[in-house]
């Protein structure tokens, strides 16, 4: 059963993943994208991180998704021209693509580490529920916590900063 | 399901994601992307806490989480201050900093 859930996820994260890359309009590849997203929240179900998964459905495919959304119907979809600046790009890119993959499955498969054949240890169901999580956030990484949310503060301002109509903008335009 | 599909499927997602910001031009593609690569590592780091058994890897997760999401934001803020100025988008022609 397990890996009958492994292996659909993985699908849908390589489905999604590929469709990323590979479709033209940018539309279908933000759908894509939240497909690849769903099948990640899936494996992180499978690897018994409840609320990763929760944030990952809600904050991830919720939040973000929409944003990319609107962003996409503002600006317009297709509009990467078929002008190929150096030559055999596309030819090129998957081969270095490949060279990574193998690159980094050597690097980690052979790294020595003895557990990574195994399931992991044994772990209650109390494991990276939502009280878990959060008593870890706030008692053991409060500083992480508390300087992620000063970022998000720069970033929402920020974005205001970079998006905003100017005032002599309007008048020649 | 050993640890180990879960790091290999990661390593091929980050991969795939590596070679998207290689082929495609548009902006906003490239920026999905990036999201590819991010959660690629998300799933390494989720991966690895549990075959340690323990929840940190978990809480990076999250922070790895609140970091892409506020790249997001300033690159479609970006893109959308390149649209207004009727720049084109497009990454191999907008190649000048000057503004």
């Amino acid at each position: 059963m397990e890996a009958v859930l492994f292996f659909g996820a993985a699908l849908g994260a390589l489905g999604g993943a590929v469709g990323v890359v590979a479709l033209r309009d940018p539309f279908y590849g933000v759908l894509a994208l939240i497909v690849h997203l769903f099948s990640l929240a899936v494996l992180f179900l499978l690897l018994a991180s409840a609320f990763v998964a929760a944030a990952q459905v809600v904050v991830y495919a919720g939040a973000v998704m929409v944003l990319y959304v609107f962003v996409v119907a503002y600006v317009g979809g297709d509009q990467e021209s078929a002008w190929e600046p150096i030559p055999g790009q596309r030819l090129l890119a998957p081969l270095l693509g490949a060279a990574l993959f193998v690159e980094l499955s050597i690097a980690v498969l052979g790294s020595s580490l003895s557990a990574l054949g195994s399931h992991g240890p044994h772990v209650g169901p109390g494991f990276g529920d939502p009280a878990a999580i959060g008593l870890l956030l706030l008692e053991k990484f409060l500083l992480p916590f508390e300087a992620s949310s000063i970022l998000l503060l720069l970033a929402a301002v920020g974005a205001v900063v970079l998006a905003a109509r100017r005032r002599e903008e309007e008048g020649s335009a | 399901m050993n640890v180990e599909w879960y790091v290999v499927l990661s390593s091929l997602l980050f991969a795939v994601g590596a070679m998207g910001i290689l082929i495609r031009r548009s902006p906003i593609v490239i920026l999905l992307c990036l999201e590819l690569m991010l959660n690629a590592g998300n799933l390494a780091l989720v991966a690895f806490s549990r075959m340690v058994g323990n929840q940190e890897g978990q809480v990076f997760a999250l922070i790895v989480m609140v970091v892409a999401a506020c790249e997001v934001v300033v690159g479609l803020g970006l893109i959308v201050a390149i649209f207004r100025r009727r720049l084109p988008l497009d990454v191999d022609e907008l190649r000048e900093l000057r503004g």
